[in-house]
């Protein structure tokens, strides 16, 4: 046996669990979801092939498709720019050589590793309306209490700024990237007599962009499927403000034992943020730069 | 920057020198200044974004009336942050109301055999990925990055009726109300992000270091196991750090999969919690603040493997 087999053998032997994964765990329910999504089923009884029926329902019949769908787009095409924005404003001074910097880094850090759970529990008492500690913070600054999650005009946004509250993830990819700028860049820049803003306009951000793109992108589709949050703190109330898509899939899957339906809402799902990483990458060509690789 | 700058050269010797040392300790001034201002501005957005945090810990040890007092006020307010007399037993008391040992110990099977699976079987793909020729490569490899985008929802419910038509080990005779579906996913590869992570950093190892060792013998396997593991270590514990701590935090896959109070995640276990003792604030918060302080001290003591092994990787796409 040559030595160009051994290592293909080595090389299948090595990669065969994760084949096999993503034959079982991914591909095959792909397959299945999608020809669910063509049926009727409530688990028990038999599968009922019913055509595009399950399509045309989404769009015709199930109103809260269409709020589901609303809200969870709110939530993104908002929170998405504004947790980019913020988590690079976080990392701009994380990437300074600044005494002790390594503490701060872990304190900014630390809200995104707080528990999903504990983290919504915790917020509904932030957002308490008579003793919250939002509330509180309006109070001190003599600004009448809020509704918050408890209002119909005000949960939305709450979310959001919940949301905010745990951008470090993006934060560290950021601190990472602008770690990867190379500092005689800024020298030559300031050089030239760029002050801190050009320089950050005309090196940093160019620089750094294709992070900007990967955060963008990878932000939008977990945004699309906020569900834990809702799902524990809200229950998509009040007025359905807070039904978003994925606590909609669930209900209908888990709640209303619609196999089928739910299965058509995932593919809706899945061909939603195709379509938005698509646009995307469209649009990266316009503003994403890439360094000319020299291998 | 440069002070000599400061001085024409027209000036006497001395002239110079004088405006030299001025302009050096007026720049020295304004150097510590900024640096003062910039510690302030850091100092006063750690405890905007702490301050969430220092609140749960603050009501967990509070009693009921006190949670529901309303801070009027500054002074107030930090009193507020400040639990004069800390009720500890409230800890106790949430933790002795439900069987929260019996969920944590759930909560870390699951999180140690998912983190195993995932180090071994991720390592290997990313392994054959970063280092070795075969057929197939390249497509692979592509299909294993565009899995990232790839809703978890989309398989989600295929893979729940998947886990409950298969004949398994449970009472009902399927794989529902176990551990299992919460690991088993966890020893096929770990996941695209997990691959190409460890991919990245491997490939930053010295091929050199392979090519010497298969010159004396050693087989693709030993390479793998003896040569790049062990020099991979700030990867593997970024790789520990995310796994435990989303294996720890997963709530939608225990919701799905666990039925019965006994075989719940610490997750599934609060969210119930919090349905029973919805206005018990002081226990909800106890009970929160016990399942957040694991993944703090995980975090805390790997911190500093965490950003090496992330820079490292060469994540960012540079």
């Amino acid at each position: 046996m040559s030595l160009r087999q051994r290592e293909e053998i080595a090389a299948y032997l090595l990669v065969a669990p994760w084949i096999l994964g993503l034959l079982l765990f991914t591909a095959f329910p792909m397959a299945a979801s999608l020809a669910l999504s063509f049926s009727e089923w409530n688990f028990l009884g038999d599968i009922k092939f019913v055509g595009l029926d399950n399509y045309r329902a989404m769009f015709s019949r199930d109103r809260d498709f269409v709020v589901s769908l609303g809200n969870t787009a709110y939530y993104t095409f908002i929170g998405v720019p504004l947790h980019t924005a913020f988590a690079l404003l976080l990392a701009l001074p994380l990437s300074s050589k600044l005494k002790g910097i390594r503490y701060f880094r872990t304190a900014w850090y630390v809200p995104s590793v707080t528990p999903a759970v504990a983290s919504a529990i915790l917020w509904i008492l932030i957002y308490h309306p008579d003793f919250g500690l939002a509330n509180t913070l309006l109070g001190i600054v003599k600004i009448p209490p809020q509704g918050w999650i408890f209002d119909s005009t005000m949960a939305k946004p709450a979310f959001i700024i919940m949301s905010m509250w745990s951008v470090g993830g993006q934060m560290i990819i950021f601190l990472a990237g602008l770690q990867g700028v190379p500092q005689e860049l800024y020298d030559a820049a300031s050089i030239d007599g760029a002050g801190r803003l050009r320089q950050f306009r005309h090196v940093t951000l160019p620089l750094i962009s294709p992070i900007t793109f990967f955060n963008l992108v990878i932000g939008l589709i977990g945004s699309f499927q906020i569900f834990t949050a809702a799902y524990i703190m809200t229950n998509g109330g009040p007025a359905n403000q807070t039904l978003f898509y994925v606590l909609h899939l669930y209900r209908n899957a888990f709640e209303y034992l619609k196999f089928g339906y739910a299965s058509t809402l995932a593919w809706g799902l899945f061909v939603i943020i195709l379509f938005f990483t698509g646009i995307q990458f469209l649009g990266a060509k316009r503003w994403v730069y890439y360094e000319v690789k020299v291998d | 920057m440069m002070p000599g700058r400061a001085a024409p050269a027209t000036r006497t010797d001395a002239g110079t020198r004088d405006a030299t040392r001025i302009y050096s300790s007026l720049t020295r001034m304004r150097s510590i200044s900024s640096r003062v201002l910039a510690y302030a501005a850091m100092i006063a957005v750690s405890l905007v974004l702490i301050l969430p945090l220092l609140w749960l810990f603050a009501a967990s040890l509070k009693t009921p009336q006190l949670v529901g007092a309303t801070p009027r006020g500054i002074d107030e307010f930090f009193a507020a942050l400040v639990p004069t007399d800390p009720h500890f037993e409230n800890y106790v008391e949430a933790l002795t109301k439900r069987p929260f040992g019996l969920w944590a110990r759930n909560t870390s099977i699951v999180v140690a055999a998912a983190t195993v699976g995932t180090l071994l079987t991720g390592s290997m793909a990313a392994y054959a990925f970063a280092r070795l020729r075969f057929r197939g490569k390249r497509i692979l490899f592509t299909t294993t990055l565009s899995t990232l985008m790839l809703p978890f929802i989309v398989t989600m419910v295929p893979q729940f009726l998947m886990f409950s038509k298969v004949p398994g080990p449970s009472s009902a005779g399927n794989w529902t109300d176990t551990l299992w579906p919460l690991i088993l996913p966890h020893w096929f590869g770990g996941g695209a992000f997990f691959i190409f992570l460890m991919r990245q950093f491997f490939m930053t190892i010295p091929v050199e270091l392979d090519e010497a060792a298969r010159m004396d013998g050693a087989g693709f396997f030993r390479c793998y196991w003896q040569i790049t593991l062990p020099l991979s270590g700030p990867v593997l514990a970024t790789v520990t750090i995310f796994s435990f701590i989303s294996n720890w935090n997963e709530f939608l896959a225990p919701l799905i999969y666990l039925a019965s109070r006994q075989n719940q995640t610490l997750a599934l276990g609060l969210q119930s919690f919090r349905g029973e003792f919805s206005t018990d604030y002081h226990l909800l918060m106890a009970a929160s603040a016990t399942m957040t302080v694991p993944v703090l001290l995980v975090f805390f003591f790997m911190q500093r493997y965490f950003l090496k092994g992330f820079v490292m990787s060469g994540i960012a796409g540079r």
